[in-house]
C-alpha cells in the first residue's frame, strides 16, 4: 500500500448475494463509495440493510459477488476473486476492527490482549508490552492494565479493544456499534478517541451506527437502504 | 505468549478438575495392566520358588499346576540317580479351605521334603520345619505369625516360619508343611470312597503319592540331555523350568491376557471419546475467541496450536496424576497389581496419540470458525 494520495477504502459497483435460488438474499445491490485518510465515516441504515456486510467486505473477511475493492489505491478484490492471498497478514497489518461488545480474549490481561496482536505481527515480547502500555496510556486505561476483561468496566474495555485495534497502527479502522454497550458519555469519549486516531495516523475510519447519540459526530454518513446507498 | 497456558491458569479450577476425572480413567487403564502383570507374577511365582531345572510329572501332563499329575513317590530315588541330577525332591500341591479367628481362608498347601528342593525359602520371620509332625510355614498373606495355630484337615498344626509374596497361579496364599503331613491330608481330605479304596490296597505304601519331582542339574550338563535321560521311563513327563513357565503363560496367562487386553482397549477408546468431547466443548465454549482471532489475523498455527496444546496438557497432567494415583493404591489390592515402567511409558505414549487424535475433531470445528461471527454481537 503505498499509493498517498489514493483513498484508502475504495469500493466500486460492489454487490453480495447470500444463498442461491428461493433462498436468495440480495444484500448489496451495487454499491460504491471511498473513504479517504483522516475521515470519520459513518454508516447507517435500517436493520438487514447491508451494513455489517459492507464492513466484512472491507474488512477482507467476506468476499463480494461482484464489484471491485481497492484498500490504499492497491486492488484487493476484483473479476470476482481476491487479489493477494495472505488476507490475515492484510487484516493484522492494516485493518484494526472494533466491536460492538468488545471481544477480547477472557484469559489474557489488558496489556497482553494488546501485546498480542503485536507478538503476531513479529515484534518482539518487551517491544510488544511497551507499545502496548503506551496505547493503554494514550487511550487512559493505563491503570487496569493488569486486569483481566471481566474486572473492566463496559467502557474501559472498549477502550482496551480499540487499542488493540489501533496496536498495528492500521491505515483502515472499522467499527461495528462501538458506542451501542456504552452510556452517553462514554460514547462520547470513545468519539474523541476515533477522530484523533484519525488525524494523528491518517487513517481512515467506517462506524457502522445506530446511535443517535453520536449521530453528529461524522465528517460524512453514508445511508444504507436494502442494499443501496442513498 | 502462549495462549494456551494463560487460558489453563484463566481457569486453572475447571482445567484441574478435568484433569482429576481423566486421571481416574487412566488410572483404571494402568489398573488393569498391573493386574495383568500381577497375574503373572503370581501364576510364575509357584513354579520360579523352587529355582529348580527340571519339573518330573505324571506322563502325558503337563503338570503339576496346568494339569494334574500323579506319581509315585519312589519315581524321586530314580530321578535322582539320573547322571547329571545333583538334587531331586518330591513335592505336593492342593487346596484346602480352613477356617481361622479371621474366618475362612483358602490356602494352597505345598508339601515337600526337608533339605530338598521344593520347601520354603527366604523365610521373613521364624525357622524352616525340623520336626517332620505338624509343622507349617505359612506366607504373610494369610495374616498368620509364628506361634499361631492352622488347622488343616483333621491336625492342628504350628505355624513356625513366615514367608512374604508367596501365592498360588489363584491368588491364594501358599503354606508349606511336610511331604508325609501333606500325603496324610491329601488321604484325610479325599472322599469316603476313594478312601476306602486306599485302606483296603494297603494304607500307607499306596498313599504314596507326589504330584511332581524337581531336580536340579549340574551346571556342566546341558538340562535338556538329562530331560532325555529322564523320559525313558514311559510313565514320565519332563519339563525343563522355561517349559514349565511356558505351560502357565499359556494356560493361565493367555486368557487373562486377551480379557484384560480387550478391556483395556474399551478403556482406551473411552478415554479417546471423553478427551474429544472435552477438548471439542472446550472449542466451542472459544468459539469467539476463536473468531476475533482469526479476524485480527492470527494464523491457523496460533488457534491450532491453542486447542493442541491444551490437549497434550490435560493428557500430560491426567497421565501424571493417574501414575501417582495407581502407586498410592496398588498395595490396596487383595491381588498383586505390578506397575512396570516399560507399561507405564507404553501408556503414556498412548495418552499423547490419543490427545492428538482427540483434539483434531476440536481443531476442525476452529478451523471452521467464521471470522465474521465476532462481527455479530
Ligand atoms: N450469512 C448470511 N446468510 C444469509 N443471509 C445473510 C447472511 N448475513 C446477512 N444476511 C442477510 O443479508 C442482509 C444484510 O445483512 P447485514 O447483516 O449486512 O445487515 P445489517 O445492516 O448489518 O443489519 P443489523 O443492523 O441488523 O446488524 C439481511 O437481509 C440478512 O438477513
Ligand atoms: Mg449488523
Amino acid at each position: 500500500m503505498t499509493d498517498t494520495t489514493a483513498p484508502l477504502i475504495s469500493f466500486s459497483d460492489v454487490k453480495k448475494h447470500y444463498g442461491e435460488g428461493s433462498a436468495r438474499v440480495d444484500a448489496l445491490r451495487g454499491v460504491s463509495f471511498d473513504v479517504t485518510a483522516g475521515e470519520v465515516v459513518g454508516l447507517r441504515g435500517p436493520s438487514g440493510s447491508g451494513k455489517t456486510t459492507v464492513l466484512n467486505i472491507v474488512g477482507c473477511i467476506l468476499a463480494p459477488s461482484q464489484g471491485e475493492l481497492r484498500l490504499a489505491g492497491e486492488p484487493v478484490f476484483a473479476g470476482g476473486r481476491w487479489l493477494r492471498d495472505d488476507l490475515r497478514r492484510l487484516r493484522l497489518e492494516a485493518i484494526g476492527f472494533i466491536f460492538q461488545f468488545h471481544n477480547l480474549l477472557p484469559f489474557l490481561t489488558s496489556t497482553d490482549n494488546v501485546a498480542l496482536v503485536l507478538q503476531l505481527a513479529g515484534q518482539s515480547r518487551g517491544a510488544a508490552r511497551r507499545r502496548a502500555q503506551e496505547l493503554l496510556d494514550y487511550l487512559d486505561v493505563g491503570h487496569r492494565r493488569d486486569a483481566f476483561p471481566s474486572q473492566l468496566s463496559g467502557g474501559e474495555a472498549q477502550r482496551v479493544a480499540i487499542a488493540r485495534a489501533l496496536a498495528n497502527r492500521p491505515r483502515i479502522i472499522l467499527a461495528d456499534e462501538p458506542t451501542a454497550a456504552l452510556d452517553s458519555q462514554r460514547a462520547q469519549v470513545v468519539m474523541d478517541l476515533l477522530r484523533r486516531v484519525a488525524i494523528d495516523q491518517h487513517a481512515a475510519i467506517v462506524v457502522v451506527t445506530h446511535d443517535d447519540k453520536i449521530a453528529d459526530r461524522f465528517d460524512r454518513v453514508l445511508e444504507l437502504r436494502d442494499g443501496l446507498l442513498v | 505468549m502462549n495462549l494456551a497456558l494463560r487460558d489453563i491458569r484463566h481457569n486453572i479450577g475447571r482445567f484441574l478438575l478435568t484433569c482429576v476425572g481423566l486421571s481416574l480413567l487412566l488410572t483404571i487403564v494402568l489398573s488393569m495392566l498391573g493386574i495383568y502383570r500381577g497375574l503373572i507374577a503370581e501364576s510364575l511365582t509357584m513354579a520360579r520358588a523352587p529355582g529348580v531345572d527340571l519339573w518330573i510329572v505324571e506322563t502325558n501332563t503337563r503338570g503339576p499346576f496346568a494339569e494334574a499329575s500323579r506319581l509315585p513317590g519312589d519315581t524321586r530315588e530314580a530321578v535322582a540317580r539320573v547322571a547329571g541330577v545333583t538334587e531331586a525332591g518330591s513335592l505336593t500341591f492342593q487346596s484346602v479351605e480352613t477356617e481361622t479367628a479371621a474366618g475362612k481362608l483358602r490356602l494352597y498347601v505345598v508339601g515337600s521334603e526337608p533339605g530338598r528342593p521344593g520347601g520354603p525359602t527366604r523365610l521373613v520371620d521364624g525357622r524352616p520345619i525340623s520336626q517332620s509332625r505338624y509343622e507349617v510355614v505359612v506366607d504373610r498373606s494369610t495374616g498368620l505369625g509364628v506361634g499361631d495355630r492352622l488347622r488343616l484337615g483333621r491336625r492342628e498344626f504350628q505355624v513356625v516360619g513366615v514367608t512374604a509374596g508367596q501365592v498360588s497361579s489363584g491368588g491364594d496364599p501358599v503354606v508349606f508343611i511336610t511331604l508325609r503331613d501333606s500325603q496324610k491330608l491329601q488321604f484325610d481330605l479325599a472322599p469316603p470312597a476313594a478312601r476306602r479304596e486306599l485302606a483296603r490296597g494297603g494304607g500307607e505304601a499306596t498313599s504314596d503319592i507326589v504330584n511332581a519331582i524337581v531336580a536340579r542339574v549340574n551346571r556342566d550338563v546341558p538340562v535338556a540331555g538329562v530331560a532325555d535321560g529322564v523320559r525313558r521311563w514311559k510313565h514320565l513327563a519332563v519339563l525343563t523350568q522355561e517349559e514349565q513357565e511356558t505351560v502357565l503363560s499359556r494356560s493361565v496367562i493367555e486368557r487373562a491376557r486377551r480379557q484384560i487386553g480387550l478391556f483395556t482397549t474399551l478403556l482406551l477408546i473411552v478415554s479417546t471419546v471423553i478427551i474429544a468431547l472435552i477438548i471439542y466443548t472446550l472449542t466451542i465454549d472459544k468459539t469467539k475467541e476463536i473468531a476475533t482471532l482469526k479476524l485480527i489475523g492470527a494464523p491457523d498455527r496460533t488457534i491450532v496450536g491453542l486447542i493442541m496444546q491444551q490437549a497434550l496438557a490435560m493428557g500430560a497432567i491426567g497421565f501424571t496424576f493417574g501414575v501417582a494415583f495407581i502407586l498410592a493404591m496398588k498395595d490396596g489390592f487383595p491381588r498383586r497389581v505390578v506397575v512396570e515402567a516399560p507399561d507405564v511409558a507404553a501408556l503414556g505414549a498412548v495418552v499423547v496419540v490419543v490427545c492428538l487424535v482427540a483434539s483434531t475433531l476440536g481443531v476442525r470445528l476452529a478451523l471452521k470458525v467464521d471470522p465474521a461471527t465476532a462481527l455479530a454481537g
